[in-house]
């Protein structure tokens, strides 16, 4: 069974939190210091469109092992608007121009493995996974 | 691999701190390029040189090692920002090639073949001011006693202005010619135009039919530039324009027609704004400038008159055209 832990997200604030928790489960699982920061600057995004665009939603974090394969995942998931065209959303220059930071092409730079799922009117769950190498 | 780039750093930094030579920091300089090519992050270049310093300054306060983490935070969007920057760089190159397929395939479906006429030398010249082209030349003649000659300019430039040209090409292949005469020509043209091309899109043409059998030149314009005539017997040009809208305004357009009869020495320059409003760094070239260029050639053969006028205005435009440029010279031999 995988450890799972989550922090809701409502204000500004609750950012740091879910850093805060998404640092120390890196920890714990054996990331560097560099990979640490990559998977906290994922989450500050994450949870940043969160609260941007959902208002309110949660950041989940997982520690896998798979088969003696270490990693971490990082579950976003809002009952937002919904993502309307994810494909431009993932394309690079779309975000950054606007001015909204790293965006989704960053956010599946600095992890392994991308996820979007995203329901008009229903929300949205990103889920993205970064392995201990 | 990573142990070994952190290695060289170590060995580079151990002797830049000992000397701090130029010839150190050289060799720093040309590592950093190894490390580019090693894809190496800014963030992990940071991680790079904490290690290492924990190698050769051994002791430093636990503030210090703190700092390179608090470093390393700071450089993980320059590093997204520099990826995201490659990325782009790659999928502008992709588009060039893309553009220049495309450019080759306008290329091809742009060729006109000037039409053998008895007593008639046709020459022109096209340029693109950029990649591709909103001007469009077309030929047609039955290479016996009858040619005919249109000159479009979609207004815009670049890619949507080629897509509408190559619709202006295909409506031209099917038109009957010369049973239909210059004004029905653009009046058939015209209702392509307009049926496919959405509003903010304007094409203009100059149409013109040159018949052999009583040397007469008859023509009809869409809104295009004055075609120029030559009168070798007076030494002076004429301007040939009709009445007629902008091609895809509306679709009951009318055309009206002129005709002239070319003596020996005349000729007829068809062009479009690429010429006349040729832009140099002192403003708009003078009309008058023009048409001296045109007349210091008009002994030559059509081609070569075309050439030159090209070449002149490209010239006083320091070789940058502002605008695709195309001229058509049909002499009276």
């Amino acid at each position: 069974m995988a450890y799972r832990s989550s922090v809701d997200i409502h204000t500004e604030w609750d950012i740091v939190a879910a850093r805060q928790l998404g640092r120390n489960e890196a920890k714990k699982v054996g990331f560097g210091t560099v990979d640490q920061a990559r998977i906290t600057t994922a989450i500050s995004e994450l949870a940043r469109n969160i609260y941007l665009y959902a208002g309110a939603g949660k950041i989940e974090i997982e520690r896998l092992n798979e088969g003696g394969l270490f990693g971490i995942a990082i579950i976003a998931s809002d009952e937002g608007p919904g993502i309307p065209d994810v494909r431009k959303v993932m394309e690079d220059g779309y975000s950054t121009s606007g001015g909204l930071g790293a965006g989704m092409p960053g956010v599946k730079r600095l992890m392994d493995d991308f996820r979007v799922d995203t329901e008009r009117g229903k929300g949205t769950k990103i889920t993205a996974i970064k392995w201990l190498r | 691999m990573p142990q070994q780039t952190e290695n060289e750093y170590k060995e580079i930094l151990r002797q830049y701190l000992e000397d701090q030579s130029e010839q150190n920091l050289y060799m720093g300089e040309a590592f950093s390029r190894k490390l580019i090519e090693r894809d190496i992050s800014p963030e992990e270049v940071i991680s790079i040189h904490k290690s290492a310093l924990k190698d050769v300054l051994p002791g430093l306060p636990s503030k210090v090692w703190h700092s390179f983490d608090f470093l390393i935070e700071m450089m993980i969007r320059y590093g997204l920002a520099l990826k995201e920057h490659q990325s782009l760089v790659k999928r502008q190159e992709e588009m060039q090639l893309e553009m220049e397929v495309a450019a080759k395939v306008q290329e091809t479906l742009l060729k006109t073949k000037i039409p053998a006429v008895e007593g008639m030398d046709v020459g022109y010249v096209t340029v693109p001011s950029r990649i591709m082209s909103g001007d469009y030349i077309y030929f047609v003649g039955n290479d016996k006693d009858e040619a005919g000659v249109a000159v479009a300019d979609v207004m815009g430039k670049g890619i949507p202005a080629a897509l509408c040209m190559s619709m202006v090409k295909f409506g031209m292949d099917s038109v009957r010619h010369s049973a239909e005469g210059p004004s029905g020509v653009l009046s058939v043209i015209n209702r392509i135009v307009e049926k496919s091309v959405n509003d903010s899109m304007f094409v203009t043409m100059m149409y013109g039919l040159y018949d052999a059998k009583n040397s007469t030149f008859s023509y009809a314009s869409a809104g295009h530039e004055p075609a120029l005539h030559y009168r070798a017997s007076e030494n002076r040009f004429v301007e040939l324009d009709a009445k007629g809208l902008l091609l895809g305004v509306s679709q009951d357009a009318r055309y009206e027609e002129g005709a002239i009869v070319l003596e020996r020495g005349d000729f007829v320059a068809i062009m479009t704004d690429g010429v006349t409003e040729a832009r140099t760094p002192e403003g708009f070239v003078e009309k008058e400038t023009i048409l001296e260029i045109i007349s210091s050639v008009k002994d030559r053969p059509a081609q070569e008159m075309a050439e030159h006028v090209f070449a002149e205005l490209d010239r006083m435009q320091g070789f940058r055209l502002q605008d695709d440029f195309s001229l058509v010279i049909l002499k009276k031999e």
